[in-house]
C-alpha cells in the first residue's frame, strides 16, 4: 500500500520518471513551488524575502569573480582592489555590484524584518522561523564586517580596530579574546588573511545553511499574510487553502515584477552613485590603511550605526558593550515579548501603532547619529533615543496586553 | 487607513531629513565648489598637461596607465609620448613620480601622497581649495601655509602662476577665554603670470583631471547605466503583462 501511495503524483514514464525514482524532484518542486500555497493578498512588504535571495545570489556570484583577482595580503590588498577597478575587464562593475550589494543586503533584510513586526510574522507558530532569521542576521553582520576589512583602506582598518577592541571590554578574557580575533597584537596581515577566510568560506557556508533551514521551516508552517490569518484554517474540498495561490506561477510572476523594480534601484546606485555620497563607499576608504595615522573621524558603515550609536551613548565601556550586544539580540525575543492576541497591525490598537512608529524613527535617528562625531549634544540625543529603543522591546509585554485590538475577519481581505 | 500609513511614512521620512539637516549643520570649513565638468574633454586634456608638468615631479599616480588616459581623453600615442610621458617609455606604464619617494620623505618629512585616488578620498572641492589656499607664512620652513590643510609640508609649487598672497585673520576673544580665529580673506602681494580668473581655470582643469584619474570608468559607467535602465524598463513592462495574465482568474 505504502508503495502505491508513493507512486501518486509521479510521471508515468520517461526521463522525469527515471529521475523521480532516484531523486524526489517532482515531489520537491510541488512541495516548495507549484503546490506551496501562500495568501493571495500579499502586499509590497512580502517581496523582501525573495529580494534578499536575489542579493545573496549577486553577492555570491560577484564574490567569486572578485576572489579571482583580489590578493588577501596587507601589502597588496588595496592595490589589487584598484587593479580590479581599473585593469580587470568589467572588474569595476563586479566590484560596484558587490559593494552596493552589501548595503542593499541590509536594506532588504531590515525591511524584511520590519515586515515581520508589521504583521506579527514572528508570532506562534512561526517563532522558529524568526529565530533562524535572527541568526541569519547575526551571521550577515559578521560577514559584512569581515568583508569590510578586505579593501584595506583607512576606514577598513580603523573601523575594524574600533569594533574588535570592543571585545576587550569583557572582564578577564577580553584582551585574550581580542588577540584571538586579530591573531596578532594589532590588526595586521594575519588579521586580513583570517578575515578573508571567514568572509569567503566559513560565513557564507553558515549563511546558506541557515537560509535553507529558514525556508524549510517557513514551508512547513506556511507564510503569514497582511491580515495575520492562518489560511490553512479555510480549505476547499480539494484540501487547498481557499485564500491561497500557488507560489509558482502566481507569486513567482509577482516577484519577478518586484525583482525588476529592485534591480532598477540597485543598478541606479551601481551605475550612477556607487559611493552613495560616502554612505556605501566611505571617502576615507580610498586611502590605503595606515596604522600610524588615525583618521579624525571613524564611523562604521551605515548598517551598523544604529547599534554603534547605542554603544557610544553609554559612558561605561563594559556596559556600552553589553547594551550594544543586547540591542542587536533583543529582537530575537519578540515572539515572547509581544503578548497581543492578534498578529497584524491592521487589527492592533493605537498603542502598538504608535510604539512601532516611534521605534522606526528611533532606528533612523540612531543610525544617523552613529555616523557622526561623538559631540556632547549628539551623545545626549543618542541617550534619549537609546532609551526609546530599549523601551520598545522591554515594555512590550505590558503595552501589547493593554492595547485594544479589533476583531480579525475569517478570511483575508483581497481587492483585485 | 492606507492614507494614514502613507502620511505616517511621509512624516517619518521628512523628520529624518530634518534631523539630519540640523545635526549636519555644525562644524566643517566652508569650501568653494570646484565646479568641474567631467564631460569636458578639453578641460581634462589641459588638466593632464598641468598635472604632468607641475605635479608629477613629486606625485605619482601609480594606478593610472598612460594608455587609459590616451583612450579616455582622445590623445594619440604620439601625443602621449611627446607631451605627457616624461619618465616613461611604454604607454601601458603607470604614472611614477620623478623624485624618489625615500628622498622625498627625507626632504619634506613625509613622502608626497599618490594622486590616483586623492579626489575621491578628499573630494574635488577640497583639492581645489587646497591648491588655491597657499598664503605667506614666515614661520613655515616652506615660507607658506595652507588654509585648507594647516601645516602642510607641500611648498607653493604653483607660485609662478598664482604669485603670493597673504591671509587676513581676525581673532575673537570668547567668554571662556579661548580665542576663535576667523579667516577674512586673501590679499595678493606679488603677482603671478596668470591673473586670478586664469589661475582658477588652471586649478579647475587640474582638479578635473584628478577627479578623472580617481575613477576613469565614470563616464562609461554613467553611459552604460542609461542602457541598462532602458532594458529594465522594457523587461518590467513584459513582466507586468505576464503577472496580469497569470493573476486574471484570482478573485
Amino acid at each position: 500500500m505504502a508503495r502505491i501511495e508513493a507512486e501518486v503524483g509521479k510521471p508515468k514514464g520517461g526521463f522525469m520518471r527515471w529521475i523521480d525514482d532516484r531523486f524526489p524532484f517532482t515531489e520537491t518542486m510541488k512541495y516548495h513551488a507549484t503546490e506551496y500555497y501562500a495568501s493571495k493578498n500579499f502586499n509590497v512588504w512580502y517581496v523582501f524575502g525573495v529580494l534578499a535571495f536575489v542579493v545573496l545570489f549577486i553577492q555570491l556570484f560577484t564574490g567569486i569573480f572578485l576572489t579571482m583577482n583580489y590578493k588577501p595580503a596587507a601589502a597588496e590588498a588595496f592595490a589589487s582592489v584598484e587593479y580590479i577597478m581599473r585593469d580587470v575587464e568589467w572588474g569595476w562593475l563586479i566590484r560596484y555590484m558587490h559593494s552596493t550589494g552589501a548595503s542593499f543586503f541590509f536594506i532588504v533584510v531590515y525591511l524584511h524584518m520590519f515586515r515581520a513586526m508589521l504583521y506579527g510574522s514572528y508570532k506562534k507558530p512561526r517563532e522558529l522561523i524568526w529565530i533562524i532569521g535572527m541568526l541569519i542576521f547575526l551571521v550577515l553582520m559578521a560577514e559584512a564586517f569581515a568583508g569590510y576589512l578586505l579593501p584595506w583602506g583607512q576606514m577598513s582598518y580603523w573601523g575594524a580596530q574600533v569594533i574588535i577592541s570592543l571585545f576587550g571590554a569583557i572582564p578577564w578574557v577580553g584582551d585574550a579574546l581580542v588577540e584571538i580575533i586579530r591573531g596578532d597584537y594589532s590588526i595586521s596581515d594575519i588579521t586580513l588573511n583570517r578575515f578573508f577566510a571567514l568572509h569567503v568560506i566559513a560565513l557564507p557556508l553558515a549563511l546558506i545553511g541557515l537560509i535553507f533551514v529558514h525556508i524549510v521551516a517557513l514551508h512547513e508552517v506556511g507564510s503569514n499574510n497582511p491580515d495575520g490569518i492562518e489560511i490553512k484554517k479555510n480549505k476547499g474540498p480539494d484540501g487547498v487553502p481557499l485564500d491561497g495561490v500557488a507560489f509558482h506561477p502566481y507569486h513567482t510572476s509577482k516577484d519577478l515584477v518586484a525583482i525588476i523594480i529592485f534591480l532598477m534601484i540597485f543598478c541606479g546606485v551601481v551605475f550612477f552613485a556607487p559611493d552613495m555620497g560616502g554612505y556605501f563607499l566611505e571617502h576615507a576608504n580610498f586611502e590605503p590603511a595606515n596604522m600610524t595615522a588615525t583618521p579624525e573621524h571613524i564611523a562604521p558603515v551605515w548598517y551598523f550605526t544604529p547599534f554603534y550609536a547605542i554603544l557610544r551613548a553609554v559612558p561605561d565601556k563594559l556596559w556600552g558593550f553589553i547594551l550594544f550586544g543586547l540591542s542587536v539580540m533583543l529582537p530575537l525575543f519578540l515572539p515572547w515579548l509581544d503578548r497581543a492576541r492578534v498578529k497584524s497591525i491592521r487589527y492592533r490598537g493605537w498603542i502598538y501603532k504608535s510604539a512601532l512608529t516611534l521605534f522606526v524613527i528611533t532606528f533612523f535617528v540612531l543610525g544617523k547619529l552613529g555616523t557622526m562625531p561623538a559631540e556632547p549634544l549628539y551623545v545626549m540625543i543618542a541617550r534619549i533615543f537609546s532609551v526609546f529603543y530599549f523601551a520598545f522591546f522591554l515594555l512590550m509585554p505590558y503595552y501589547t496586553t493593554i492595547d485594544k485590538t479589533k476583531p480579525v475577519p475569517e478570511r483575508v481581505v483581497y481587492h483585485d | 487607513m492606507t492614507k494614514l500609513y502613507r502620511l505616517a511614512g511621509l512624516m517619518m521620512v521628512s523628520l529624518y531629513f530634518m534631523t539630519a539637516q540640523v545635526l549636519a549643520s555644525g562644524g566643517g570649513a566652508d569650501l568653494a565648489s570646484a565646479n568641474i565638468d567631467p564631460d569636458n574633454i578639453k578641460s581634462l586634456q589641459r588638466g593632464a598637461a598641468n598635472f604632468m608638468n607641475y605635479c608629477s615631479g613629486c606625485h605619482s599616480a601609480q594606478y593610472v596607465r598612460y594608455k587609459t588616459i590616451g583612450k579616455d581623453l582622445d590623445l594619440s600615442e604620439e601625443m602621449l609620448v611627446d607631451n605627457l610621458m616624461f619618465n616613461a617609455d611604454k604607454t601601458f606604464e603607470t604614472i611614477q613620480a620623478s623624485m624618489p619617494a625615500d628622498d622625498a620623505a627625507r626632504w619634506y618629512g613625509t613622502a608626497p601622497p599618490d594622486m590616483s585616488l586623492i579626489a575621491r578620498a578628499k573630494g574635488a572641492d577640497h583639492v581645489y581649495n587646497f591648491l588655491k589656499g597657499f598664503y605667506v607664512d614666515a614661520d613655515s620652513p616652506t615660507g607658506v601655509d595652507n588654509l585648507v590643510l594647516a601645516g602642510t609640508s607641500m611648498p607653493h609649487v604653483l607660485w609662478e602662476l598664482q604669485g603670493y598672497q597673504t591671509a587676513h585673520f581676525t581673532e575673537h576673544q570668547n567668554e571662556d577665554g579661548s580665542v576663535t580665529t576667523t579667516f577674512e580673506g586673501f590679499e595678493q602681494v606679488t603677482p603671478g603670470s596668470l591673473d586670478s580668473e586664469d589661475y582658477d581655470e588652471f586649478v579647475r582643469d587640474t582638479v578635473n583631471f584628478l577627479a578623472y584619474m580617481a575613477e576613469p570608468i565614470r563616464g562609461f559607467r554613467m553611459n552604460l547605466g542609461k542602457w541598462v535602465m532602458i532594458y529594465l524598463i522594457f523587461f518590467l513592462i513584459i513582466a507586468r503583462m505576464l503577472k496580469k495574465q497569470i493573476w486574471k482568474d484570482v478573485k
